[in-house]
């Protein structure tokens, strides 16, 4: 999940789409999110390269919205419906998920079993 | 070690300690002890009254009181680990602190040997001769000025033109420019002069001869412009006196510099360390000759370095001499004519089978070190321990005297030195055994703990501020003369002595027991750079790591 800065980014990503819960007066996701332009990016525990600005999930509350979504912990969103979440501040990103005229978001999230899964399915194959 | 004696009296031997010392003096009392010895004790008993043994809260096993007053002349009842050592009858002359405390001053030895060998005079003269010297040098300083102004109005007052008030303030300034020159020579050169050293002092050969030339440049210019043409100019001549005065202030000055300034900058780090125990010292010093620095070295010395115990080095000169003792190599196969050739290859043959030898046994000679230094510790602990408690037990039993203890009865009320000989004997015996067990006993005679004791209990000290005296070896100088061997160092230098220290010199400082080595490095050229820091380029940002839950 590394990038070249000037170079565009290419990740292996899942679309996601995730259903707002309405609670009180509330719509909510159930997952958290850490991460941001403004952030510490040394103390975030799920990325790979230490540097990287970008939002991550820290926890997903069980039985909510984004678990059965299949959202997981250490996920890092790249979009959240078309808008690019990867140099975003923290702030902002949340702005972009508690949007209360929407009730549907549609991520596109990438972790590091997605890398590796495409690798492997690709080694299978021989070269066509 | 201790149990052997039936009195537990305590053991006076800073006696054999001195004649030890005194064995070796040039006035050569016949001893012919080595060093070793000075830790066998011969035994005095205390002068204890039978009126004090009231206050003392213990057996009276345990006290060294006996009836009787102690003989200084002889020993006490005979000691099974003094042997056959011959007793000094000469100790009552040799026990005045007449030793070096200042090379110059005459000790009753000195002015006895002055008339004697034609070694010594030469020696007298040798230290007196400069300090004459100094002497006519300043006279004549002196004189000059005043001789100058004073021949004229002795030998042509006649024809002498009467100067008035621009004389009158020359003569006040020369009366008190010589004041102060000779107030600054006073506080320069008249001090006592701290140590004899080998050779002289450069500098001050230096700023004599300069001084000497000054007066006599000086008299040639008086002599040939004003005495012989009779100058009848007093003004003049009052001038010139004044300008002699002015330019020996200015050699003064100089003197100040070189004497005394100059050194004072440190420029080499100096490594002192002494032969027999590997104690060292470092010490920064400035520019000095190598003898000056020899001197400045001793007198840290004498401050900083513990006590040199003997007896603590005897341990791993057995070792050694156990490990070698019992090999001998025979040749049994050298014929009467080949041994001078055969000399030599027996002998590194020996050597290689001795080391060869002596391998094998190294394996049980740590092993006892080991254990030994182990045992040492407990024991040493033990003792001190024991000693601890009886110090603080003794001074519990003695206090100031407070107001309501005015009407206790006038038995009860001591002096300082009654008091410490009270409550002495009951720590006497633990002290005398701590001391035994760390072989310090002979830097300490009964006369001086009585005396600390006595210092303590009128600067109202602990128990613990009184022991710390003994528990550790202090400097030598706190150690009474007769340690101090004060004229028995010999400097040992390739370099010539009143050349300059330089980097890597070594020298040595040699006394009879043991050497100081000392090695000099100087301090680096340092570089120091600079760096401006605005104050308001302090700025932060805080590194957050929130989590928002959507």
């Amino acid at each position: 999940m590394s990038f070249i800065p000037g170079q565009p980014v290419t990740a292996v990503v899942q679309r996601v789409e995730i259903q707002k819960l309405c609670q009180g007066d509330h719509l909510i996701l159930g997952f958290s999110i850490g991460g941001g332009m403004d952030q510490d990016p040394v103390q975030n525990p799920y990325s790979e390269d230490k540097t990287d600005k970008g939002i991550y999930v820290t926890r997903v509350t069980p039985k909510g919205p984004a678990e059965k979504a299949g959202l997981m912990m250490g996920d890092k969103i790249m979009q959240v419906n078309g808008w690019d979440m990867t140099m975003v501040t923290h702030d902002q990103a949340r702005k972009r998920l508690t949007k209360k005229k929407e009730d549907v978001v549609r991520l596109l999230v990438t972790r590091k079993s997605l890398e590796e899964a495409v690798k492997h399915s690709m080694c299978g194959y021989p070269k066509q | 070690m201790d149990s052997e004696s039936t009195h537990s009296g305590y053991s006076y031997s800073s006696r054999s300690g001195r004649s030890n010392r005194h064995g070796r003096e040039r006035h050569k009392v016949n001893n012919s002890k080595d060093s070793s010895r000075s830790e066998r004790s011969v035994v005095i008993n205390p002068p204890d009254t039978p009126s004090h043994n009231s206050h003392n809260s213990h057996n009276s096993q345990d006290s060294p009181v006996h009836n009787g007053e102690p003989l200084p002349g002889e020993p006490g009842p005979p000691d099974p680990d003094q042997g056959d050592e011959t007793q000094d009858d000469n100790w009552g002359e040799t026990t005045t602190a007449v030793t070096g405390t200042s090379e110059l001053s005459l000790s009753q030895e000195e002015v006895v040997g002055l008339g004697k060998s034609p070694e010594d005079r030469v020696r007298a003269c040798r230290r007196y001769f400069p300090l004459a010297l100094g002497l006519a040098l300043g006279l004549l300083v002196v004189a000059t000025p005043l001789a100058f102004l004073l021949l004229p109005v002795a030998l042509w007052a006649d024809r002498l033109q009467a100067c008035g008030a621009a004389c009158e303030g020359l003569f006040l300034s020369l009366s008190f420019k010589l004041l102060i020159l000779l107030v600054a020579v006073w506080a320069l050169f008249l001090r006592p002069s701290r140590a004899g050293l080998p050779r002289l002092c450069a500098y001050r050969g230096f700023l004599a001869t300069l001084t000497l030339l000054l007066t006599m440049s000086y008299w040639l210019f008086y002599g040939v412009r004003i005495l012989d043409p009779q100058d009848e100019d007093y003004h003049g001549i009052a001038q010139f006196a004044v300008s002699l005065v002015d330019s020996l202030l200015f050699v003064h000055y100089l003197a100040v510099v070189l004497l005394e300034l100059r050194q004072l900058q440190p420029c080499f780090s100096v490594c002192v360390m002494r032969s027999t125990d590997g104690e060292t010292r470092h010490y920064n010093l400035g520019r000095l000759s190598i003898q000056r620095a020899a001197l400045s070295l001793l007198e840290f010395y004498y401050r900083d370095f513990p006590l040199h115990n003997p007896a603590l080095l005897s341990a791993s000169k057995q070792r050694t001499a156990k490990q070698l003792a019992g090999l001998k190599v025979y040749n049994v196969d050298a014929g009467p004519g080949s041994t001078a050739g055969a000399q030599p290859a027996n002998s590194s043959q020996s050597r290689a089978m001795v080391t060869a030898a002596a391998a094998k046994r190294k394996d049980s000679a740590h092993n006892e070190l080991y254990y030994e230094e182990a045992d040492h510790d407990r024991r040493v602990r033990k003792r001190r321990a024991r000693l601890v408690v009886a110090v603080e037990e003794a001074f519990t039993h003695v206090r100031r005297m407070k107001a309501e203890d005015e009407r206790a009865t006038p038995a009860d009320i001591m002096e300082v030195r009654e008091a410490a000989l009270a409550i002495f004997p009951s720590m006497a015996r633990s002290l005398q055994k701590y001391l035994r067990t760390t072989r310090r006993q002979h830097c300490h005679s009964m006369d001086s703990i009585q005396k600390h004791l006595a210092f303590c209990l009128v600067n109202n000290m602990s128990p613990k501020a009184f022991l710390e005296a003994y528990l550790a070896p202090g400097p030598t100088l706190q150690y009474g003369p007769e340690r101090w061997m004060a004229d028995q160092w010999t400097l040992v230098s390739e370099a010539s002595v009143t050349g300059g220290v330089q980097d890597g010199s070594e020298f040595l400082l040699r006394c009879l027991d043991f050497s100081l080595a000392v090695t000099v490095r100087s301090i680096p050229y340092l570089r120091m750079t600079e760096e401006f820091v605005d104050p308001k380029s302090h700025k932060f940002t805080l590194l957050l790591q929130s989590e928002t839950s959507v």
